[in-house]
This record gives structure tokens, C-alpha cells and sequence, in this order.
């Protein structure tokens, strides 16, 4: 499997886009905080944890005893580079900011 | 990312880690960060100088185009605090890229290189923005990209592209 097969498995489970988004909410999380907001074993997290890992999508930092998990957004941003060049950007941005707006809106 | 200091759980520390692999050798990833023929060829396109020893200075001037839309000749400075070649430089970093960045001060910025097989080398770039908060919005955020930049991972990804192709996404 290439980089991006790799991204795009770990992206395609919804546990793992869930431990994203509480790291985008919150970065440098331990297994045990992680694993407080989910109805899973801790097993089955780390799991998950390793595949995100493999993608590139989680870095992991030692803190004292602790192992801390960090968002790394690079994958996704080379994802997105790869099909959106600097000069649709703009035009990308405008839609995503249409729709944020109507949907705030409502 | 940005918000584990107001959450006041686990640490008061405050960290965004980037980490990118690069099909290049490793001295070769580390002269792009360092030396400023390389570092001004990607990303905002501002050159970096290093004084690549304990205390020596750091500074990223403005480039013309950047003077000309308001930016300050230092868009950047710091100081080396640990430099290992071509595996690990350590640095404060200041931004000037508005007062809030620079009434933040001295940020600490770490450069991890790890050849990963010959000729593929890993590059984590670790910033501590504890209490830093505008720093920290301003080298996550893409999206002002349109209006000429974005952070870390936009810098990376350019700094990737221009040691794989031999030209930046920035032309």
C-alpha cells in the first residue's frame, strides 16, 4: 500500500475519525483519555491508534511516563495538494465558506 | 489544538507536532532548512539565516513583495539553542507576523531528522506554543491560504515538492 491508500483506509472508519476530531479539539491525549470517550476496549482503541499511526495521521511523543498523541494534519494537507492546485484554492474556499455560512445560518 | 491550556487537563504545555517523509538524503533535508539558498525556495519564500551554534542568531527577513504588502524586515527571529547536524536543531522563534504573534514572544521550535532508509528521510517539526496562542493559530490555520500562506503542513508539504521535484508549488 502507497502513503495515500494508507490515509484514505485510515480515514474510511468512522472510531478512527472520531479519535481525530477529539485531537483536533484537544492535541497530546494519552490511550486512557482517548479511550474514556469511546464504548470500546482499550485494545480495540489502540487499534485504531496504530492504524492512524501508520498513516502518518497520528505522532506519538513520550512526556515523562506518559505517550502523548498528536494530530499530524501533513497527510491530509499533501491529500488535498495533490488535486487542488494553488489556483482552484481559492475557488474550493469560497464554496466551503458558503456552505459553513448556510449552515450556520440555519 | 490549540486550546489544552484552557482545558487545564494533563499539562500546561502546549504542543503541535508536524511530521512528513521525504524522498531525499537526509543532509539534503537539512540544508533545506538551514542553508537560506534552499529555505527561500520554498513555502513563503523568505530566507532564513542560521548561526548554527548555542546562541546564535536566527532571522527570517521579509522578501520585497512582502515589504511591499506591510510586512516588517524581520519577519521572524530566534535564537539556536541545540544544533546537531543533520539531525536535530533546536530554536526560539518569534513571529512578527501581527502584535499578537509578537507580544507572545519566544516559542521553541525543534527539528527532528531521522533517516528512514537511505535516501528517505523523516522530518518532525515539534513547536511549543504553550501560552502562545496566536503563534499557534497562525502556524496551524490554512485557511488564509488563498491570501498567501498557510502553516507548518503547508510549508512542509511545499519544502516536499521542492526536494522531490526540483521546483516548489509556489512556482
Amino acid at each position: 500500500m502507497n502513503d495515500d491508500d494508507l490515509v484514505f483506509k485510515a480515514l474510511a472508519d468512522p472510531t478512527r475519525r472520531f479519535l481525530l476530531d477529539q485531537l483536533l479539539v484537544r492535541d497530546g491525549r494519552t490511550l486512557t483519555e482517548l479511550e474514556s470517550e469511546l464504548e470500546m476496549t482499550r485494545f480495540g482503541v489502540m487499534k485504531h491508534l496504530r492504524v492512524l499511526e501508520a498513516a502518518g495521521l497520528v505522532v506519538t511523543r513520550r512526556s515523562g511516563r506518559e505517550k502523548l498523541h498528536f494530530l499530524n494534519p501533513v497527510p491530509i494537507r499533501l491529500v488535498h495538494d495533490r488535486w487542488i492546485d494553488k489556483y482552484t484554492e481559492r475557488r474550493v474556499k469560497a464554496l466551503t465558506d458558503l456552505k459553513h455560512s448556510l449552515e450556520e445560518a440555519q | 489544538m490549540t486550546n489544552t491550556t484552557q482545558t487545564g487537563q494533563t499539562s500546561q504545555t502546549t504542543v503541535t507536532v508536524h511530521r512528513i517523509y521525504i524522498k531525499a538524503p537526509i543532509q539534503q533535508v537539512w540544508d533545506a532548512i538551514t542553508d537560506p539558498a534552499w529555505n527561500s525556495r520554498y513555502g513563503y519564500g523568505a530566507p532564513s539565516d542560521y548561526d548554527l551554534k548555542p546562541g546564535g542568531l536566527y532571522a527570517v527577513r521579509s522578501t520585497p513583495e512582502m515589504v511591499g504588502f506591510g510586512a516588517p524586515e524581520v519577519l521572524i527571529d530566534g535564537e539556536v539553542l541545540e544544533s546537531d547536524p543533520p539531525t536535530r536543531l533546536v530554536q526560539t522563534w518569534r513571529a512578527f507576523f501581527t502584535p499578537d504573534t509578537a507580544a507572545e514572544g519566544f516559542t521553541q521550535l525543534t527539528w527532528d531528522l531521522h533517516e528512514e532508509q537511505p535516501g528517505i528521510t523523516r522530518l518532525t517539526v515539534t513547536h511549543d506554543v504553550t501560552d502562545a496562542p496566536n503563534v499557534a493559530a497562525a502556524t496551524t490555520n490554512d485557511a488564509n491560504l488563498h491570501e498567501g500562506g498557510g502553516g507548518w503542513a503547508w510549508i512542509l508539504s511545499d519544502l516536499k515538492t521542492l526536494l522531490e521535484t526540483g521546483q516548489s508549488t509556489q512556482g
